[in-house]
């Protein structure tokens, strides 16, 4: 079926019926991913009145009575899963005792420090990856894709933790370049715009620590898919038609050599979000990863199901975005298609 | 080019990035101003420490919150906001008389009602150890508002060592009195009469600490700004250190590994004092309830067999000293005079052969699990180390990784074989000591509780005894001869009175003065 048979009221139409049906997935895969996430968080051994008993050096029946009761613990699983649910489903992602704040507020506090950090991050790996990889690809077999390729392979063998380090070490103990940890200067008065320069500074060293291996796999994913599409007859079309290299290159080989990696880029979006809790830790980044680990240690379930929450459903808009792109890119995909 | 260059070269203004002013005026005696500043890690939860009693609150709100007392690094009472103090001779009455002039960080008046509420109200209810020793006061008077008068249940000598910072901060009563405790909403804002209070906190970065305008010791705090910056990785710590962004380091904020390097940094002290009040004793837990390790004897093999002179040198790179028992030789009634079991291969087999404990073909006694404490890098070092060594007596030991959660719950409920411990002892036996050996202290689900499951009537007896004596030469023979039936009997095997490198910017003085250390006020710590 073609697009040219359906008329514009079925048209719209249909995207409304797609658009429903996304939303009843959408609302359906968050309830068991919530539920997933209460019973895994459970799972683990020892509870938040242990932890606490167990960094305070004292404890007795009274303290773990008074904090379990306060963290809602003394109740029978499913009924605290009900209640998990019940929040869940409107909107309220519930308060950490142990940090006497709503999670909301939690999240919230540090969601713009890790968004700033990944999207930074992802912006430049995927940036770089494609006009890295576009030019190995084209350029297959000569020295400069050879040294491309190795290079992005040392990038992707690379712990990031290491790599990280490394880089303080030349940029800032070295050459006293740029910070070393933080996100901001700290107990110096700034104008907005002196703050966002020096937040910027802070950004450059973690930015580029995470994106270097994305990079690493965005450069290789490109390079053969490049290569893929190079070979293929509309190609050799266009070349027949005497149309100029540059042009070739970005209308007809980058349009259809983006849709692995729009694909990829997709799925690790979502990671990237709670990806970063190393660089996080590294570069002393105010960000959810951190806020996460050290949730998952303290046994804060109410933040750590609250952060799975947020990023299940930030993961699954991400997923819903990569489908649109698709269509963007290529028309062959059509909404009823995918739906 | 430097980072200020770089900075301009990259366009961005240099004025954010020229570094800290200090700020420092200088004063007649100790200089007046500056910022100091340090690391806190893990990031604490709140920073009201009757609520939360985690070491970095502790630390933090050592600050924010001052008590009764002070203690020397000897662990001699000093006027805290109390000036001076009385017992009367049956033990059973302290008083207290307050310096004049104490006010919260809101500004009201620090009252004898404040401190009356704090430890006979809220801290018995919100504080785990401070209830175990406040509970013992029968009532408190409050006949003018700088006198408190404590009229004990029953003579409690160690109750004079039990008023520190950590155990006894005052909290304001006209903000806590009658609301729930845990759930008011000024934790947040943390009011205590510290020489210090809360400016900011951002969460994940940094805790800014101000000076209180109105605190009432004559020219104190010294600094303006204490800065607690959140760092949670070692290495990157480390590095603050050596780049100088930090003055001060303490507890665990720097690696064993790291600490000769950094020691060579010219700008920096390093010791390991300060700590004297907590004395953290460190010793490997046998669950007694867990053949062989029910046997004596058995016990005593492990503690020949253990060669704490070389893991001291290998794994703690020379720092704690060994310990000879279960009293630290900082804590009060320390005795020497004890049983030694030197490090000797012959020893340990000849006790394990006597027990009828005979190695396999694959030479073999015994396979014990040590559960590894989830507290830092060197706790597996240590694991490992002495799987090594009980290895060389035929005890075959298997390691079992877990995390802070996972190990109180499974310790707590004495569900593990073998485990790392390390107990703060306060000062005095009665405080932080007998709860690990007497038998009314076997609580399952507990932690720091006599955990190892050991029980002996005699132990039992001279603890209560000795804790209720008002005489110190009654109580130091009492505690003497506990000290050497325990060291006897090996409930578990004492390794080290664990030390802590604390790396001090040499400017900075009075940080370690006294036995609270970094817990302390900071009142009278200064650059030069």
């Amino acid at each position: 079926m073609t697009s040219a048979s359906i008329n514009s009221g079925g048209r719209v139409f249909a995207v409304a019926l797609a658009l429903a049906g996304w939303f009843v997935k959408f609302v359906a895969v968050v309830l068991v991913i919530a539920t997933f996430n209460f019973i895994l968080v459970h799972a683990a051994p020892g509870d938040p009145a242990q932890v606490i008993a167990g960094q305070s050096g004292a404890s007795d029946e009274k303290l773990l009575a008074q904090l379990r009761a306060e963290y809602g613990l003394d109740k029978p699983y499913p009924i605290q899963l009900a209640n998990y649910l019940k929040r869940v489903v409107t909107l309220d992602l519930g308060y950490s005792y142990r940090q006497q704040r709503t999670v909301a507020s939690l999240i919230l506090e540090r969601l713009p420090a890790t968004l700033l950090l990944t999207a930074t991050a992802f912006t430049l790996a995927l940036l770089s990856g494609i006009i890295l990889g576009t030019l190995a690809g084209v350029r297959a077999g000569k020295w400069s894709d050879t040294l491309l390729t190795i290079v992005s392979l040392l990038l992707y063998a690379t712990p990031v933790f290491w790599l990280g380090l490394m880089l303080v070490l030349l940029f800032s103990v070295q050459l006293d370049w740029l910070p070393a940890f933080g996100y901001v200067t700290i107990g110096v008065p700034m104008t907005t715009l002196q703050r966002m320069g020096d937040i910027g500074m802070h950004l450059i060293l973690p930015a580029v620590s995470l994106a270097a291996v994305y990079l690493a796999i965005y450069t290789r994913l490109m390079r053969s898919s490049v290569l893929d599409v190079t070979h293929q007859d509309f190609i050799k079309t266009a070349k027949a038609k005497g149309l100029k290299q540059g042009r070739i290159i970005i209308r007809h080989i980058l349009r259809n050599a983006m849709l692995p990696i729009v694909t990829v880029a997709g799925m690790q979006a979502g990671a990237l979000v709670g990806g970063a809790v190393v660089i996080e830790t590294v570069f002393a980044w105010p960000g959810l990863g951190r806020l996460i680990y050290d949730a998952l240690l303290q046994r804060d379930y109410p933040v750590l199901l609250g952060v799975f929450l947020v990023m299940s459903v930030i993961v699954i808009a991400l997923n819903l975005l990569t489908d649109a792109i698709y269509r963007v890119i290529d028309p062959r995909v059509s909404v009823r298609a995918a739906s | 080019m430097n980072r200020r260059e770089f900075a301009k070269l990259m366009g961005v203004s240099a004025v954010a990035l020229s570094g800290i002013p200090l700020g420092i005026t200088r004063a007649a005696g100790q200089t007046k101003g500056g910022t100091l500043n340090t690391i806190i890690q893990p990031e604490p939860p709140i920073l009201v420490t009757a609520l939360n009693q985690q070491q970095p609150t502790l630390t933090l709100g050592g600050k924010i919150y001052e008590s009764l007392l002070r203690y020397s690094t000897d662990l001699k009472p000093m006027p805290g906001i109390a000036q001076s103090w009385e017992v009367s001779p049956d033990g059973l009455t302290y008083t207290f008389k307050l310096f004049p002039g104490i006010t919260f960080h809101d500004g009201k008046p620090l009252t004898s009602e404040d401190v009356a509420f704090s430890m006979t109200k809220m801290l018995p209810e919100t504080h785990a150890r401070a209830r175990a020793i406040y509970s013992r006061i029968d009532k408190a008077e409050t006949p003018d508002p700088l006198t408190v008068i404590f009229k004990m249940k029953a003579p409690f000598a160690p109750f004079l060592t039990a008023l520190d910072c950590t155990t006894g901060p005052i909290v304001p009563k006209h903000i806590y009195d009658g609301s729930d405790y845990r759930k008011n909403p000024a934790n947040a804002q943390a009011i205590g009469s510290g020489p210090f209070k809360l400016k900011e906190w951002v969460k994940g970065s940094h805790v800014h600490l101000v000076r209180h305008e109105g605190y009432y010791r004559k020219d104190e705090p010294y600094l303006d700004e204490v800065i607690y910056r959140i760092i949670p990785d070692a290495a990157s710590r480390s590095l603050a250190l050596e780049q100088g962004k930090i003055q001060l380091t303490q507890w665990n904020d720097i690696e064993f590994y790291d600490v000769a390097r950094l020691s060579k940094l010219p700008n920096y002290e390093m010791t390991t004092k300060g700590y004297e009040y907590f004395a953290p004793h460190q010793w490997l837990e046998l669950n007694n309830r867990v053949k062989p390790m029910d046997d004596k004897r058995f016990r005593q093999a492990i503690a020949h067999a253990l060669d704490l002179k070389s893991m001291a040198q290998r794994v703690y790179f020379g720092m704690p000293k060994i310990a000879t028992g279960p009293v630290s030789s900082k804590t009060r009634f320390y005795e020497k005079d004890v049983k030694r079991y030197d490090y000797s291969i012959e020893k340990a087999k000849a006790l394990l052969d006597e027990m009828g404990l005979k190695p396999g073909p694959d030479g073999k006694r015994v396979t014990l699990k040590y559960l590894i404490p989830p507290y830092g890098e060197v706790y597996q070092r240590a694991g490992e180390f002495i799987r090594q060594t009980l290895g060389r007596v035929g005890i075959d030991i298997q390691l079992e990784n877990t995390d802070v959660g996972g190990w109180a719950e499974k310790f707590s409920n004495w569900d593990y074989e073998m485990t790392g411990n390390l107990v703060y002892q306060y000062g005095d036996p009665a405080l932080g000591v007998s709860r690990t050996y007497i038998s009314s202290n076997i609580k399952k689900g507990i932690l720091f509780s006599n955990t190892a499951g050991y029980s002996n009537p005699e132990v039992d007896r001279l603890f209560d005894e000795a804790a209720s004596a008002t005489d110190d030469a009654k109580r130091q023979e009492l505690y003497s001869k506990v000290q050497k039936i325990l060291v006897e009997d090996v409930p578990v095997v004492w390794m080290f009175e664990a030390a802590y490198p604390t790396f001090i910017d040499k400017r900075l003085k009075n940080v370690t003065s006294t036995g609270v250390g970094v817990h302390e006020s900071f009142s009278s710590v200064s650059f030069g």
